[in-house]
Formats: structure tokens, C-alpha cells, sequence
């Protein structure tokens, strides 16, 4: 108890020193929450919109469907199976048909993806109601903004794309883009062509045919498949966006422990040159009578007030700065598609309890070593040499 | 008159290593002061008084020979031991003061009863009635660099007292003040010594200083050449023109 009254009355009466140093450390601490929760949101968004515009709740695929061969997607499809027929009727699941194919805007060609989808499903967030039309001359087609600025086509444009049917054989017509959609799952729209199921079962003569199935998130347990449909759980379906997400972290965390080591080194410095500068002061106390494990004691109990006042002012001027970054967000249209995985447009942190608990528990610590390395080594001091102004 | 003896050296020794010699600061030191004595060493630069004044706080342990002060021997006293003599026995006063400069002067001079454990009425008695002792009440609020040299020795005077140490070791107490503090603080520690019987040690060749002792103690290369009981040459007067 007297040390922590001594340590205190320290830490006050060194003044302006002891609030920059509160301050840096309340920083860096708030940085790396702050930065942390960012990463945290990033992550949790894109497993969410990964699973409410791709996943859904889990997938049955084709047995021979594979999404990263596109050679595979002629011979990939079958009709459905009566358990999926029964799930997709009662709208607990939706059929996807894929096709690899070309489109030619301006005249060049370009690869792309053409996947059939029903207009009125409800399992997957697209905006496919768009693809519900009267029109008969021209396909509606719906393609994502990255795709978009590709390809360098608007709504009301007219395009041809040619493909393959079942046989083998190419053919070729035009689609009409009736919605450029902001998806924020990069599978969904880089390569991506979205057209009405129907058409694209009559395109490719492939009549009641998927290549895989997506069901929805409430789907308690999955239908039968059978040996022509294989289920893709979300385990598996996101375990590529996982895998992202942990190197993802990788890197996030060594910009935490940079962060960390850079706050804990201003309390190093601090404590280190508070052995030569106050090496008299620290002969006094022991002159005095304090003894050796008590002035240790004293100086470590400074480094980890130095915490717990930065804590304590991280909390006074940092909850609102926090709570206003969780409200509004961080708007970043500029990075959206960049990334790899499914960006919004604004960036909403997450600061779960484990983050925040955690961080407070390892700054603290923290600081108390390095606020202890340099106190122990005062304690090898002779009072004589403290006296003296001596450092060894 | 003997009050008994509170410290006590027999043939002390001190070495220092010097490269890969040693130098002797010490050499077969012998003497005994007795409760209640108001005595310095004094010497020229070197002599040994400082590193004498050190073993006899219990900051520095000897080579050789033996130093017992209020029954302990110096030499066989652990970090621990030799921390809570200082604490409980004994009062330091340097040369550069030594207060602690982010604690108020009540701070300072309250710092070895909090050591002590005192409890907090009694210690802010204490702190008070030593305050009032160097003159220094109106001074509580005050931070070291906010005080004159005289009023930091005086704050140093009241932070050595205030438990009533049963020695009071004085290394230079007057080096950096001139003649009037120096003349206020040594009579201040006299009237102290009567009132309290607490024995006073000084390490000093400040004539000043030289003329309030009752016993001196001279020391050169180490060894005490001289030791003889004198008699104080001051008055309570004006300080004479030959100090200023």
C-alpha cells in the first residue's frame, strides 16, 4: 500500500513527464484496439457477405463440379435430385446453373462465367428480381460493379456473349445488362454474368439441370443427396476466405506487437533514464531506510501506474472516438474489390470483449516487465554509488 | 560523563579496488563516541571522512577490523538488516541536501515516518513539530526548487530529525551555504542535540562547522591522527566578519 502511495505521489508530482508519457501509451493502446476491431469487422464481413452472396448455408455440388476449373462446367450438371427438387420447391433451397463462356463488349472478347439463377429466389441477397423480364428479344443479364468497369458496360447496354451447349456446340446471342449490383463478395462479381435460370437451362438444352445447389442459412439439416450430389458445408465453402482471414491476421498482428513494442518502449526509456537521472533520489531512499526489493517494488509499480493511467485516459477520450468509429464506420470505396475478400464500402470495427479484456491484460503486463527490468537493476546499486550519482 | 557508547570502531579498515591494486581509505580507525555527543571528523579531501561517515550509516560495509553501532555490527548486517538501522536509528544529512524534488517539503520531511510505519496523526504531528524545530511552517506547500539553500538544508535537518534518530550523521552539512544559513543551521542543531540527546556526527573541514564541535576527530590518509574533546568557540550572537 505504501508503495503504490509512494509510486503515485511519484507519477503526480513528475508532472507534464508523466502525462506524455499516459498519453503515448493510451494511444498506442487505443491504435491497436481501434486498428484491431478494424481488422476484427474486415473479417467478420467478409465470412457474412461471403455466406449471404455466395455460400448461403451450405452447397451441393455436382460431383464433377469443380468452381476453379472452368474446362469442368460443360460436363458438371444433372437434374436434381428428388430431396433437392422437394427443398428448392419449398424455397429452402436454389438451383445454379454454370456454364464458362465469352462476352465481346466494344468487340473484344473477354472470358467470362454465365450463371443462371431463378429470379424469385430468397436464399442468396443478389438482386435477382432485376432478371425477371417481359422482354423476349434479349436475354436480362446482371453482372457486379467490378465487372462492370471491365467490361465498361452500363444498364441499357447490349452485348453478345457466346457459350457452349450440352452437345458441344457454340452458339451466340445478345444480353441486355439490366442491373449492375454492389456485391460485396468478389466471387459473385469479378468474371461473373448473371442470367435468368430458366434461359440458361434453354441456352445450354440442359432442361431442370444445376451444376450445384445453395441452401438457405435456416436449413436445419441438409436434404439426401445422392451420388450425383455431393454437400459442401459453409466449413468448406469458406475455407479459402478463412485461410485469407488468418494471413490476414498474421499481418495485423505484427502491426499490434509493433504497436506495443513501440508504447513499451517510452515506458522503457522512461524507467531506464529514470535510473540516471534519479540514481541520487534512488540513494536517498535508501539512505533513508527503504529497502532494495521495496525500491524495485516502487519502480515497477510507476511503470504500471503508467499503464493503468493510460488506461484510464484511453477510456475517458478513447470510448467515444471508439463508439463514433463503431457508429459510422470507416468509409473505403477506394480499397472495395481490392482486397481479395468481400468489402463494404464502410467499415464498421468490432471491438468484441476478448479484444479489448486481452489487450488490457497484455498491456499491463507489459508494461510492469519493462518497468521491472530496469528497477531490478537498481537494485544492485550500492547506496554509496546512488549517493554518488554513480550508475554501477 | 558517559551515556554509553553508540558507536564503536576497532582497527577498521577500508580498501578500495583501484585497477589492480587498492587504495586504503580507511586504516586501523579506532574510536568510540559516546550518546549524545556533537562531534566531527574533519580532515582535508580524501581523508577517509566520508567513507568513515558511510560504514558507521550502514551504507558501506568495512574491509576490516570492526564497526558496531547501537549494538550492531556493521560488517555482518544483511541489505535488509543494515536498511532498518538506517530506518529506525539513524538520520542522514548531506552536503547537496538530497530532498526529493516532486514531493512537497511536508512530503520530504514525512517520508522516513511513512518508512517507519508511523501512524498518520502522530506522523503529522511529528512532521510539524520538526517543521516548526528549523522554522520552516510556513513552508509545508512548498517543492524543494521553490526553496533557498538554507531552507533546503533546514528541510534536510527536519527530515533527519523527525523520528528522532538516535544519530544524526552530517556529511558537509554547510558546504553550499554561506556563513548566515551555515551559523543558523549548525545552531540549530545544537539547541537539537541539547534538547534530544541525539548524537551528532560530522564529516567536514568547514571551519565553521569546526567551531560548534565538542569533540574532534581528525583524520588523514585514512587514519585518525588526532582525537581530542574541544570546546565550542561560538556565540549566539551576529556571525563575525572572519565567516562572512
Amino acid at each position: 500500500m505504501l508503495t503504490a502511495k509512494l509510486a503515485f505521489r511519484n507519477l503526480m508530482g513528475a508532472g507534464i513527464r508523466t502525462w506524455l508519457n499516459v498519453f503515448v501509451l493510451s494511444l498506442a493502446f487505443l491504435v491497436i484496439i481501434w486498428f484491431q476491431g478494424l481488422i476484427q469487422g474486415m473479417n467478420e464481413y467478409a465470412m457474412q457477405a461471403t455466406i449471404d452472396y455466395e455460400a448461403g448455408g451450405g452447397q451441393f455440388w455436382h460431383r464433377d463440379f469443380d468452381p476453379y476449373d472452368p474446362l469442368t462446367f460443360e460436363d458438371s450438371h444433372a437434374a436434381l435430385s428428388p430431396a433437392l427438387t422437394e427443398a428448392t420447391a419449398r424455397g429452402e433451397a436454389t438451383s445454379i446453373l454454370v456454364t464458362s463462356g465469352a462476352v465481346f463488349p466494344e468487340g473484344r472478347v473477354q472470358p467470362a462465367v454465365l450463371r443462371g439463377i431463378d429470379p424469385g429466389q430468397q436464399i442468396l441477397k443478389l438482386p435477382t428480381e432485376y432478371l425477371r423480364s417481359e422482354d423476349e428479344e434479349s436475354i436480362p443479364a446482371m453482372i457486379g460493379t467490378q465487372m462492370a468497369r471491365r467490361t465498361k458496360l452500363r444498364v441499357g447496354d447490349e452485348v453478345t456473349i457466346r457459350w457452349r451447349d450440352v452437345h458441344g456446340t457454340f452458339d451466340a446471342d445478345d444480353i441486355r445488362i439490366v442491373q449492375i449490383m454492389s456485391v460485396p463478395a468478389p466471387g459473385a462479381d469479378a468474371g461473373q454474368i448473371w442470367l435468368p435460370l430458366e434461359r440458361l437451362r434453354l441456352m445450354l438444352q440442359a432442361p431442370g439441370q444445376a451444376s450445384y445447389v445453395v441452401l438457405g442459412g435456416d436449413v436445419q439439416a441438409p436434404p439426401d443427396g445422392d451420388d450425383t450430389w455431393v454437400l459442401r458445408d459453409t466449413d468448406y465453402l469458406l475455407k479459402e476466405i478463412t485461410e485469407l482471414v488468418r494471413m490476414k491476421s498474421s499481418s495485423s498482428n505484427i502491426l499490434y506487437g509493433l504497436l506495443l513494442f513501440m508504447a513499451l518502449l517510452a515506458i522503457f526509456d522512461t524507467q531506464v533514464l529514470a535510473i540516471w537521472r534519479r540514481r541520487k533520489e534512488i540513494g536517498t531512499f535508501m539512505a533513508l531506510g527503504m529497502e532494495r526489493a521495496r525500491v524495485v517494488a516502487l519502480f515497477t509499480f510507476e511503470g504500471a501506474m503508467h499503464g493503468l493511467l493510460a488506461l484510464v485516459a484511453g477510456a475517458v477520450y478513447g470510448i467515444p472516438i471508439l463508439a463514433w468509429t463503431y457508429a459510422k464506420g470507416l468509409p473505403m470505396p477506394a480499397l472495395q474489390g481490392d482486397f481479395g475478400i468481400a468489402m463494404p464500402q464502410a467499415l464498421y470495427p468490432v471491438y468484441g470483449l476478448r479484444l479489448v479484456a486481452g489487450t488490457t491484460l497484455l498491456v499491463l503486463i507489459a508494461v510492469t516487465i519493462v518497468s521491472f527490468l530496469p528497477a531490478s537493476k537498481i537494485a544492485r546499486l550500492k547506496p554509496t554509488d546512488a549517493l554518488r550519482g554513480k550508475t554501477r | 560523563m558517559n551515556n554509553g557508547a553508540v558507536i564503536t570502531t576497532e582497527d577498521l579498515v577500508k580498501h578500495y579496488p583501484v585497477g589492480r591494486g587498492a587504495f586504503t581509505a580507511l586504516d586501523d580507525v579506532t574510536l568510540t563516541v559516546e550518546r549524545g555527543e556533537f562531534l566531527g571528523l574533519v580532515g582535508p579531501s580524501g581523508s577517509g571522512k566520508t567513507t568513515l561517515l558511510n560504514i558507521i550509516g550502514a551504507l558501506d560495509s568495512p574491509s576490516g577490523g570492526s564497526a558496531v553501532v547501537l549494538g550492531r555490527d556493521i560488517a555482518t548486517l544483511s541489505h535488509g538488516q543494515a536498511a532498518r538501522l538506517r530506518n529506525e536509528h539513524l538520520g542522514f544529512i548531506f552536503q547537496t541536501y538530497n530532498l526529493l524534488p516532486v514531493y512537497t517539503v511536508y512530503e520530504n520531511v514525512e517520508f522516513p515516518l511513512l518508512l517507519v510505519g508511523m501512524e498518520t496523526g502522530e506522523r503529522k504531528r511529528a512532521v510539524l513539530e520538526a517543521l516548526e524545530w528549523v522554522g520552516l511552517t510556513d513552508k509545508i506547500d512548498s517543492r524543494p526548487a521553490q526553496l533557498s539553500g538554507g531552507e533546503s538544508q533546514r528541510v534536510a535537518v527536519a527530515r533527519a530529525m523527525v523520528k528522532k534518530p538516535e544519530i544524526v550523521l552530517a556529511d558537509e552539512p554547510t558546504a553550499n551555504l554561506d556563513a548566515d544559513n551555515s551559523h543558523n543551521i549548525l545552531r540549530m542543531m545544537v539547541r537539537l542535540n541539547e534538547q534530544l540527546k541525539t548524537t551528532f556526527v560530522f564529516a567536514t573541514h568547514d571551519q565553521k562547522v569546526i567551531r560548534y564541535l565538542r569533540r574532534k576527530i581528525t583524520l588523514n590518509d585514512g587514519r585518525v591522527i588526532e582525537d581530542v574533546t574541544v570546546r565550542p568557540q561560538y556565540d549566539d550572537g551576529e556571525v563575525s566578519d572572519a565567516d562572512r
